[in-house]
């Protein structure tokens, strides 16, 4: 007979969580002003870089950590951390043959291979492992189309007239006590310009690997899109099971202007800590795009299925008239995971539109909160909003909450809230069994049908992975 | 049809079985071979749909003694998905809704998996609306209901023809229906038993459970068994169906105070 419960289901080991043995460069632990100074001479940065991280270190010095989410975590010393890991390598390599091949095992190992044979077709991928870009594939070919595609700190090298022009635009480094952290100690990520009227020709990918157990990860993305481009974007990330917990404390911002453009993907895969809640990785980011021009358009999707911890808003200031913001996720927590998720859709402009699609889907003891904001300015006329917000909860120790907020100054505004929760049942399980349908697939057929209307927002490549994805987090989990 | 030299399908022995610490089955014999029609009648609470439920595997339910054979093998030993996959069906009283879930995929990933047992190959999604279509008509349903979730929003109706369209497209050696009756109009009945008589054939058994005669004016059983108090009191033709019709189930009653009264005895076998 079947002893599987849908608890055993998602208990199923992390795949991603074997550490890579590499020499790395780290500076000694802790913050100061002489620890950013110190990451910003490492990256040989211009000085309005320096000023930049100075101004926000100063800022976050007398800004206080946040209380109000739905989480509970032991305090974190900051002092505690390293700020900057990076493993040892000469510059970075012109070519992919000269990285060192540990690196390049590893990201293969992760499914994402990098060497010019074994490319994913028409993605691709700037590779970040610690507090750095390893490697960028295909980055001529999108030269060719005037789009840049790089790391961050290449970005401030060969760019920094556009990230001076950006940087900070949208995130604001005193915008919250963890975007303030980032500013003052941002190490790496991406950088994405397209230029006016270019639709990017592949997807662009970032993939996130964390590999030190005592490092912070505190990566900073920017992506630019000009009057009429258009780009699709994915990022994913994975880190290696310690039994402590590792801070990662990210700024993603978009910017999009007139008729532009934005698709942003995430599948979330950080180490999500034991059943008992040891280790895991705590997620604090700050996700912003602005739709600058009219007639502009930005979309997250998420699908978050790790971390211990999860404080993440991915948002949308729709100030361009008929701008349109689009938040689809899905949030799977389970053990002792917490997550605390949702969005900000801040209508500024004239018949601007935003759609919230959230699946929280909470199993063993964890806690799943979406949180939303809906904000309707006065200039706002004509402004609709649609939210839909269900939860699933699989066995009877998970909790599932939900905050929306709507504010609206404009009389003429639309707003709509669907909320829903609903469990899987033993009988909705024993009739698909008794259907010769087994356990496992019962499940992952239930809550692949409950993420469905996401699932269809991600890119074509990422839709199965994500469903696997889930699939592989809920075995063993239910009954 | 009865023939005494058909194949042993389902060998039910001495079935005990409780839920949480209720005991509700207390030794059911039960034989079906191939080609017979069995019918299993009782009052609410007498034990049926244990019955049907235990068979098919559900966990909620512990069998205590007893044994049930499936084709020579132990039936008891098998996870439901498995009972399924060789050929044991039941239809549900109360189809459960599954939303998100497409009922196409769900008859497919279904079909399949019982084809796979079978050593037959399986069907993409082309071949199996092409089956699934044909298999339709057996319950006169609208291919409209195949576009949505299982069973979410359908009638009562809706959902029994949703349930002989799987045993359709499973074509079950050993068919359970419970109370496959209640809950429908006069028409949707009639389909519904109209269905059920063209899949019933020289080799594969079913066993209806019901509380009505109305069924049976349409489905003819071969066997009408009387169950209470977790057990099969009597067991006739379908004339015994009749005869609860005419005098309601009082004599039941009667019957199971005196049992009761002279100790454990084996319940009456009336041929």
């Amino acid at each position: 007979m079947s002893t599987a419960t849908v608890g055993d289901l998602v208990s199923q080991p992390y795949k991603h969580g074997f550490v890579t043995d590499i020499e790395t460069e780290k500076i000694a632990k802790g913050l100061s002003e002489d620890v950013v100074r110190l990451i910003s001479s490492k990256k040989d940065e211009p000085d309005f870089l320096l000023a930049f991280r100075l101004r926000a270190y100063r800022q976050w010095l007398q800004m206080e950590e946040p209380n109000w989410a739905a989480l509970g975590y032991p305090v974190i010393d900051y002092q505690n951390i390293i700020y900057y890991a990076a493993p040892k390598q000469q510059e970075k390599k012109a070519s992919l043959d000269e990285v060192d091949p540990k690196l390049l095992e590893t990201f293969e190992k992760l499914g994402i291979p990098l060497s010019e044979q074994k490319r994913l077709s028409n993605v691709a991928v700037d590779a970040v492992f610690d507090s750095v870009s390893i490697a960028t594939t295909y980055r001529e070919k999108l030269a060719e189309h005037g789009v840049i595609f790089c790391s961050i700190s290449e970005a401030v090298k060969e760019h920094p007239d556009l990230i001076e022009k950006y940087l900070g635009t949208v995130v604001p480094s005193n915008d919250n006590y963890f975007a303030a952290l980032n500013s003052a100690v941002f190490s790496d990520g991406s950088f994405v310009f397209i230029p006016k009227g270019v639709e990017c020709p592949m997807e662009l990918s970032t993939y996130f690997r964390i590999n030190s157990a005592d490092t912070g990860q505190f990566e900073r993305t920017l992506i630019v899109a000009e009057e009429g481009a258009s780009v699709s974007y994915l990022e994913g990330c994975t880190a290696p099971m310690f039994d402590t917990n590792q801070l990662h404390a990210a700024v993603v911002e978009l910017v999009v202007l007139d008729d532009a453009s934005i698709k942003y993907s995430t599948v979330q895969n950080w180490y999500a800590g034991d059943e008992h809640g040891v280790g895991g990785i705590y997620n604090f980011v700050t996700k912003r795009g602005q739709c600058r021009g009219d007639r502009s358009r930005i979309s997250w999707t998420q699908v978050e299925t790790g971390s211990a911890i999860t404080w993440k808003y991915p948002s949308c200031v729709l100030q361009g008239a008929d701008s349109v913001g689009e938040f689809y996720s899905v949030a799977l927590t389970n053990n002792r995971q917490q997550a605390d998720t949702g969005t900000k859709m801040i209508h500024v402009g004239p018949r601007t539109r935003s759609t919230i699609v959230s699946k929280g889907i909470s199993a063993g003891h964890s806690s799943n909160s979406y949180r939303g904001l809906v904000q309707i300015g006065p200039k706002a006329v004509g402004a609709k909003n649609y939210s839909q917000c269900d939860s699933m909860l699989i066995g009877d120790q998970a909790a599932a909450n939900t905050y929306p907020y709507i504010r609206s100054q404009q009389p003429d505004a639309a707003v709509e809230h669907e909320a829903s929760t609903c469990r899987i049942s033993a009988d909705q399980l024993f009739y698909l069994q008794s259907r010769g349908i087994g356990f496992e697939e019962a499940v992952s057929m239930m809550v692949s049908g409950f993420c469905r209307d996401v699932f269809n927002q991600l890119p074509m490549e990422f839709a199965a992975e994500a469903d696997k994805l889930l699939a592989l987090k809920l075995e063993g989990s239910v009954g | 049809m009865i023939r005494p030299d058909a194949p042993l399908l389902l060998e039910i022995r001495d079935l005990h079985a409780r839920v949480e610490d209720q005991p509700i089955l207390k030794g059911v014999n039960l034989t079906l071979r191939a080609g017979e029609i069995h019918a299993v009648m009782g009052r609410n609470g007498s034990g049926k749909s244990t019955l049907s439920k235990v068979l098919a595997g559900h966990p909620a339910y512990t069998v205590t003694a007893g044994s049930v054979t499936y084709r020579g093998a132990d039936l008891l030993e098998l996870d439901p998905e498995q009972r399924a996959r060789i050929g044991l069906f039941l239809g549900f009283q109360y189809p459960v809704e599954i939303p998100g879930v497409s009922n196409l995929e769900f008859l497919r990933v279904a079909t399949n998996a019982r084809r796979a047992e079978r050593g037959e190959e399986e069907l993409d999604t082309f071949a199996f609306e092409d089956l699934v279509r044909e298999r339709l008509k057996v319950v006169q349903m609208d291919p409209a209901f195949l576009e949505r979730s299982v069973n979410e929003g359908f009638s009562g109706g809706e959902k029994k023809r949703n349930e002989i369209l799987q045993m359709a497209l499973l074509e079950p050696l050993v068919a359970i229906l419970d109370e496959t009756d209640s809950g429908l109009d006069i028409d949707a009945l009639r389909i519904v038993a109209e269905g059920v008589s063209q899949l019933a054939g020289p080799d594969n058994a079913t066993l209806l459970i019901t509380h009505y005669q109305r069924l049976l004016d349409l489905i003819t059983p071969d066997y009408v068994h009387v169950m209470a108090a977790g057990r099969i009191l009597r067991t006739g033709g379908k004339e015994l169906a009749l005869e609860l019709e005419r005098t309601g189930y009082d004599w039941v009653d009667q019957e199971l105070a005196n049992l009761e009264a002279t100790s454990e005895r084996e319940p009456v076998e009336v041929a």
